[in-house]
């Protein structure tokens, strides 16, 4: 069987993709939830999930002087490119671990040390088993960590016979946006209408086109300014791209937020929810 | 050394969550200063030239160094591969592949290499936009769509910065490399929360990359009356100082919807971001 996946994202932060993604997983069945924000993951505080397992995520190294063996000869501070050694001092947060350093001293008196960058974990929640982590404040290699997220979760989808996984996406288009959604059957794009909201999606319909992802649209919050809805909506009409759905702007979906619950379960009669089960069915006939 | 702390500031606008308000409260903080320029660090998606219309005068493209590979020198030894941290090159038998997007331009292939055969060139990931807008010096970078790497970018911004204005830096969201960039060196660093639990989740981890960086630091907190007093509560126990509320109002988010900077039209505002900004600055 192929397990099936969606990636929902925006470009723009803030455009309600957790918000959608929680209330996806309450709607979709036999489904792999995912959070691949790892630097400012938010999903769990929708879905609660219950940790089962917990991995040491290894990703960077960083550069460590011996001080006793140092002959101060400053060769590493010449070479280093990232301005991470001053006065002979390791940056931990400007060095990227390349090595160079080490390889020029001519003491062999830096190492470079494995540093624990963040955690995956495996979840299950009520919704379904969940892939998740978190970076360590300020590191890098969140491409490679948002790569392990969704390793673990096509394992779980394997192993608990699940025909889908919906990734939770993070904002921008860069590092860890591209490894959230590369190989994906669908990219999901949550934009709200505002200017900045409409350059964003642009952004991120490029970014799904330039690696030959299918696209869709969801506007949220459309009747905040219904003027740029309509522009989206012409965009994505000249564009070939479907919008499968539009949100209406509602004060209580951040009253489901405070409860802690995704909205659909939250309030499943508000028009809300309505409107996010209609985007659903819609997202289904194209996935 | 004068006595007297210099009066320019450099002053980073963050959040951790994406959308709540970043942009908004770094331009009005501009537009409300004199002798000002505003780095827009948020080189994946910017949006402070949407709120500023600025007329560009300059735009440069920005390059990284990336290897060369030249096979007549090369006999397939594997060594840059090998000391490769970031995976960018792979030796085969009878060639050598380089993936440039993987690259961090350390330079460290070519210095391994024993044969000499790897040399560097230029390789553009975007530009850097100059212009001007209300009294506003903007830079802004644009990553090239479907590039990885930010940082880059965001040093490239980062050196147009002039030690003669006030400089206000847009951050990018998140609380990865980007935002350690994009503080790096500045006086403080304003959070811009909303009174959620994702706002408050992602504010916890944005004050400990702050704290481990040794920033100072004050809350800006946006679309007051939503939400609970979660965050209020958090920023009392820590001791971060909450500067400025603005209020959740249709009218805000309809002017920003537009591309409107709400100090245009509500110029009372204007006064209100003045007093962060003196307030900052007796705090430091």
């Amino acid at each position: 069987m192929m397990v099936k996946e969606i990636t929902v994202l925006s470009g723009k932060g803030g455009t309600g993709k957790t918000s959608v993604a929680a209330s996806l997983a309450v709607l979709a069945q036999k489904t792999v939830l995912t959070d691949c924000d790892v630097d400012a993951p938010d999903l769990h505080l929708l879905l609660k999930p219950e940790v089962l397992e917990t991995q040491e995520f290894k990703a960077s190294r960083v550069a460590v002087i011996d001080e006793e063996k140092c002959v101060q000869c400053g060769k590493c501070e010449e070479h280093c490119r990232f301005g991470a050694i001053e006065n002979l001092v390791v940056d931990p947060v400007l060095c990227e671990g390349c090595g160079v350093c080490a390889y020029v001293c001519p003491v062999a008196a830096i190492e470079l040390e494995k540093r624990v960058s963040g955690y995956a974990f495996i979840s299950k929640t009520k919704y379904g088993p969940m892939s998740h982590a978190l970076l360590n404040p300020g590191e890098e290699n969140s491409g490679k960590l948002v790569s392990l997220v969704r390793k673990n979760a096509k394992k779980i989808a394997e192993k608990e016979n699940c025909e889908l996984i919906i990734n939770d996406g993070p904002p921008g288009i860069g590092c860890p946006v591209i490894a959230s959604v590369g190989g994906v059957d669908m990219g999901l794009i949550v934009v709200e209408p505002t200017l900045s909201g409409i350059h964003d999606m642009e952004r991120a319909l490029g970014l799904l086109n330039h690696f030959k992802i299918p696209s869709l649209v969801c506007i949220n919050k459309h009747d905040l300014n219904e003027e740029n809805t309509s522009r989206i909506v012409e965009f994505c009409g000249s564009n070939g791209v479907e919008v499968v759905g539009k949100i209406p702007f509602d004060q209580i979906v951040t009253e489901s937020m405070v409860a802690g619950k995704p909205i659909v379960e939250y309030s499943l009669e508000s028009r809300v929810s309505k409107a996010i089960a209609e985007l659903w069915k819609q997202t289904l006939k194209h996935i | 050394m004068p006595k007297k702390k210099r009066k320019l500031m450099i002053i980073t606008v963050a959040s951790g969550k994406g959308g709540t308000g970043k942009t908004t409260v770094a331009v009005n903080m501009a537009l409300s200063l004199e002798n000002v320029q505003l780095l827009d660090c948020d080189v994946e998606e910017p949006n402070s030239h949407i709120l500023l219309q600025p007329e560009i005068h300059e735009t440069k493209p920005v390059y990284t160094r990336v290897p060369v590979i030249s096979e007549d020198l090369c006999d397939y030894c594997g060594k840059c591969s090998k000391f490769c941290a970031y995976n960018a090159l792979f030796v085969a038998p009878k060639t050598v592949m380089v993936f440039p997007e993987l690259c961090h331009s350390c330079g460290g292939c070519a210095l391994v290499c024993p044969k000499n055969a790897i040399t560097e060139k230029e390789r553009q990931i975007g530009v850097v936009k100059k212009g001007e807008a209300k009294g506003v010096e903007l830079v802004y970078g644009e990553l090239n769509v479907g590039e990885a790497m930010a940082v880059p970018l965001i040093r490239a911004v980062k050196n147009q910065m002039k030690s003669n204005k006030n400089v206000v830096i847009d951050a990018p969201p998140g609380t990865a490399c980007s935002l350690v960039a994009s503080v790096h060196k500045t006086d403080y660093c304003i959070l811009v929360t909303e009174p959620t639990p994702f706002g408050l989740h992602d504010l916890k981890i944005t004050v400990q990359v702050l704290k481990d960086l040794g920033v100072p630091m004050g809350v800006v907190i946006n679309r007051a009356g939503l939400g609970d007093r979660k965050v209020y509560e958090y920023c009392e126990k820590e001791n971060i100082p909450v500067l400025l509320e603005i209020p959740f109002s249709k009218k805000i988010a309809e002017l920003y919807s537009r591309g409107v900077p709400f100090v245009a039209e509500m110029p009372e505002w204007k006064e209100k971001f003045l007093e962060i900004w003196d307030d900052i600055k007796r705090r430091r």
